[in-house]
């Protein structure tokens, strides 16, 4: 029987914008529902972000951009302690291959000044040799930037979805939006059909990425046009987890910030990613001139970086729409809140859009309440990779679990194999990007079988049931049972 | 900290030959660990025959070949096999530090031999581009499915590389009903042995396409096609040569790594294009009482030979103690 259930505020897309909504809408008093039209959050545009949390340089000063970055950049660090999520602040040079680029250093340096952003300093050849000494030495010269950090997207979008859950927000994973209707007369003014169901809503909050222009023109306003750009990023073996100090950039161009060699909270640097457009919103095949590109422009920097060092490569879609943020009520659909085209700093500015979308809707006549009993505190996460041997023995007293090693490239136990499962994984992917289990240099030949059995065991799956990331994405084409 | 005379990590083949031998040549007190639940290694998965021709004068299956050092080994007073036990940390004074269920053991040793096997190499390292779908295997993962659990992968397949393991796991996959479509080789003949060509290959009627190489994979959840092409001396893609083969299930078979990682952790030098240990002599690595053998030292055809020279890492191990180095 078909139900119609009404919340507030209704968030499509979950995922860290979105996520960073509902989570910011959880803290008062509010029914929101979260709509997400994969497997699971962070499915889309997210799962391929590359982790930086940017300072907010080379954005032009009067941007929603540049405003909402240097924002998100202070606001995430507490999110992070109170979510316990990894934050590093590593920090960010820019560097140059001619002194006669210096006064470009300059210009951003002056620019990011204007935004707020501290402590900027040009270094030279003597103080890069000391700090980031597998640099090339063609480069004399580099604009640190300390206050940029590293975070791992996903389990952010986790962590902040399952914040929101908690304090009362419901999340249905598995839910496109397939119509929106505008209701007249009462207080609910949306009715948004998905997976068969229909929910009505107060507000309709639209973070659905790559497909914000669509859902938008659903709910009455089509002037705007998502144009995806792929970006490829390859993935180098955790053993040069040290081979960089800093997140290193290149002087950008109009269209990119370059090829970069990132640092990420798993461990595995990272270098690319490319920029290209592509017309298909499903497209994240990666090529063979994407490879060499990254490579070469990764070199550039860092010649030490070889072809085997990489272990994995992906390809992302930035939602662009044109150069900034669209982030605005829609006087033309009352309700509508339109959160579209957040490419980077997307991942550093959610918390900020979060705080200027709770403004929007209180502006336009949403009845803000702080909730007494808010849970900002979520308890952290346990992972092996990223605490010491010492501290793994304790942990194994508590819990045998924590000493039976699934993926041994990784070090990642049945124990947080189990915990992510319990705390909603329900792919392989989705257990993947929560605890590194089969992200390693096997790329999962161990586990797999492994981890697919724990999955049956804590969720009373069929092998023929698992997935990769949700339907039509099956393992097993069959299971021969013994009679 | 625990004290043993000799540490062997990996109960696979080439661990259980190597306990055994030092239990041979005098050593009273070892310790083997293996991460599975049971010894055997990979020979468990491999339910195929032609093992042990050499060693034993029979054509064994792998289970039946690793079941006469499995007994051995249980039976053999000098060796205490401790399952379930994941190495986490070796030191270039042989402290070993490693995990299983409950705990976290430390151990001090006289000499360590590393018999931890190797891993397959990866689509990611070849590299193909395309997209990343699901239905794209190692070759080994899809034989652990299909022989361990059951678990057939999918209705049609493509092979890519025409080492041993691929060459098995086509004819595998044809007794199991899936359709094998197609086995490219970049090089311009078989990387496996002939024998497996004739049985795996030629005895199914699949196709063997040689000096060809996949371009790209598609499909967006689960495979849908590769593009296959051929490629000239250089293995560079031949214009104009390009096809696609419709397939949902993609097996990698493009060689083996060592798995060192523990013997890097101990300061030994690694040859970073093959993994393995660099030293003149089989077994020996660069670090003092740390031998490494079987396919960890390197990537062996058969079995046979992985159980001769693991043995040998025995002996070596017990002569290293003896001298008290």
């Amino acid at each position: 029987m078909q139900t119609t259930e009404k919340y507030d505020a209704l968030i499509i897309g979950a995922g860290v914008t979105g996520a960073a909504i509902a989570r910011e809408l959880s803290k008062y008093k509010l029914r929101i529902l979260l709509l997400e039209k994969e497997a699971e959050p962070a499915f889309g545009v997210s799962k391929s972000n590359s982790g930086i949390i940017h300072a907010g340089t080379q954005n032009p000063p009067d941007s929603l951009k540049g405003r909402l970055c240097v924002q998100g950049n202070r606001l995430i660090r507490e999110i992070a302690r109170e979510l316990g999520v990894h934050f590093v602040e590593v920090g960010q040079l820019i560097v140059v291959f001619s002194e006669s680029d210096v006064p470009e250093l300059e210009k951003i340096k002056r620019e990011g000044e204007e935004l707020g952003i501290e402590n900027m300093s040009i270094v030279r050849r003597d103080w890069l040799a000391v700090h980031e000494p597998n640099l090339s030495p063609d480069i004399p010269a580099a604009l640190y930037v300390p206050s940029a950090g590293i975070i791992s997207p996903y389990r952010l979008v986790y962590d902040l979805t399952e914040n929101a859950v908690k304090n009362g927000a419901v999340l249905k994973t598995s839910h496109k939006v397939t119509g929106i209707k505008r209701l007249s007369g009462g207080p609910h003014r949306f009715e948004v059909e998905a997976a068969g169901d229909r929910y009505q809503a107060r507000f309709l909050i639209n973070a659905a990425g790559l497909f914000a222009d669509k859902v938008s023109a659903m709910a009455g306003v089509a002037d705007f046009k998502i144009t995806p750009r792929k970006g490829e990023e390859y993935l180098l073996d955790k053993k040069r987890e040290n081979m960089a100090n800093h997140l290193v950039f290149p002087l950008p161009t109009p269209t990119s910030k370059g090829i970069l060699i990132i640092k990420t909270s798993d461990g595995n640097p990272m270098i690319g990613p490319t920029a290209s457009e592509t017309g298909d919103r499903r497209d994240l095949s990666t090529t063979d001139e994407g490879f060499r590109e990254v490579l070469a422009g990764a070199r550039k920097m860092m010649p030490s970086v070889e072809k085997g060092d990489i272990i994995a490569y992906f390809a992302g879609l930035r939602p662009a729409a044109g150069k900034d943020f669209i982030i605005r009520h829609e006087s033309a659909a009352p309700g509508l809140v339109n959160v579209a085209g957040i490419q980077s700093p997307g991942l550093t500015a959610a918390p900020a859009i979060a705080v200027m979308v709770a403004g929007l809707l209180k502006d336009n006549g949403l009845v803000l309440t702080p909730k007494k009993n808010f849970h900002s505190a979520r308890e952290k996460t346990t992972h092996l990779f990223e605490i010491p041997l010492s501290r793994t023995r304790e942990l194994i007293q508590k819990d045998p679990a924590y000493g039976d090693i699934v993926c041994r490239c990784e070090m990642v136990s049945a124990k947080e194999i189990r915990d992510a499962i319990r705390r909603g994984a329900r792919t392989m992917d989705g257990i993947k990007f929560r605890t590194r289990a089969q992200a390693g240099r096997c790329h999962g030949g161990f586990c797999t079988t492994r981890i697919m059995k724990i999955m049956q065991e804590e969720l009373g799956m069929n092998a023929e049931e698992i997935t990769k990331r949700g339907e039509g994405s099956e393992l097993v084409r069959e299971e021969r049972r013994h009679e | 900290m625990n004290e043993r005379e000799l540490v062997v990590v990996g109960g696979g083949p080439a661990g259980m030959a190597a306990a055994l031998g030092a239990a041979a040549a005098g050593v009273k007190d070892i310790l083997l660990l293996e991460r599975d639940q049971h010894l055997g290694g990979i020979l468990n998965q491999c339910i195929h025959p032609g093992f042990g021709l050499h060693r034993f004068k029979a054509e064994l299956t792998g289970p039946e070949y690793a079941d006469r050092f499995v007994r051995e080994t249980l039976q053999n007073p000098a060796i205490e096999v401790s399952l379930r036990s994941f190495a986490v940390k070796l030191t270039n004074t042989l402290k070993l530090s490693y995990l299983r269920p409950g705990a976290l053991e430390e151990v001090k040793a006289k000499a360590v031999i590393l018999a931890t096997g190797c891993r397959e190499r990866t689509r990611e390292m070849i590299p193909i581009s395309g997209s990343r779908p699901a239905g794209i295997y190692p070759a080994g993962l899809a034989q652990k499915m299909i022989n361990m659990e059951g678990w057939i992968p999918g209705r049609e397949a493509v092979i890519v590389g025409s080492g041993d393991i691929g060459l098995i796991m086509a004819r595998r996959m044809a007794l199991e009903g899936m359709k094998v479509k197609a086995v490219i080789e970049i090089q311009p003949k078989s990387r496996g042995l002939a024998r497996n060509v004739a049985q795996c290959l030629d005895d199914y009627g699949i196709p063997l396409y040689l000096s060809h190489k996949i371009v790209r994979i598609e499909g967006s959840n689960r495979v849908e096609r590769v593009i296959a092409a051929a490629v000239d001396g250089d293995f560079c893609e031949k214009p104009g040569t390009r096809f696609e083969i419709a397939c949902d299930t993609v097996l990698i078979s493009v060689g083996l790594i060592p798995e060192n990682e523990l013997l890097e952790m101990s300061g030994a030098e690694i040859d970073r294009k093959t993994n393995a240990p660099v030293a003149n002599e089989v077994n020996r690595t660069s670090v003092p009482g740390v031998f490494a053998c079987g396919n960890a030292c390197r990537v062996y055809d058969l079995v046979d030979w992985v159980t001769r020279d693991s043995e040998k890492a025995g002996a070596m191990a017990a002569q290293h103690i003896r001298e008290g180095k």
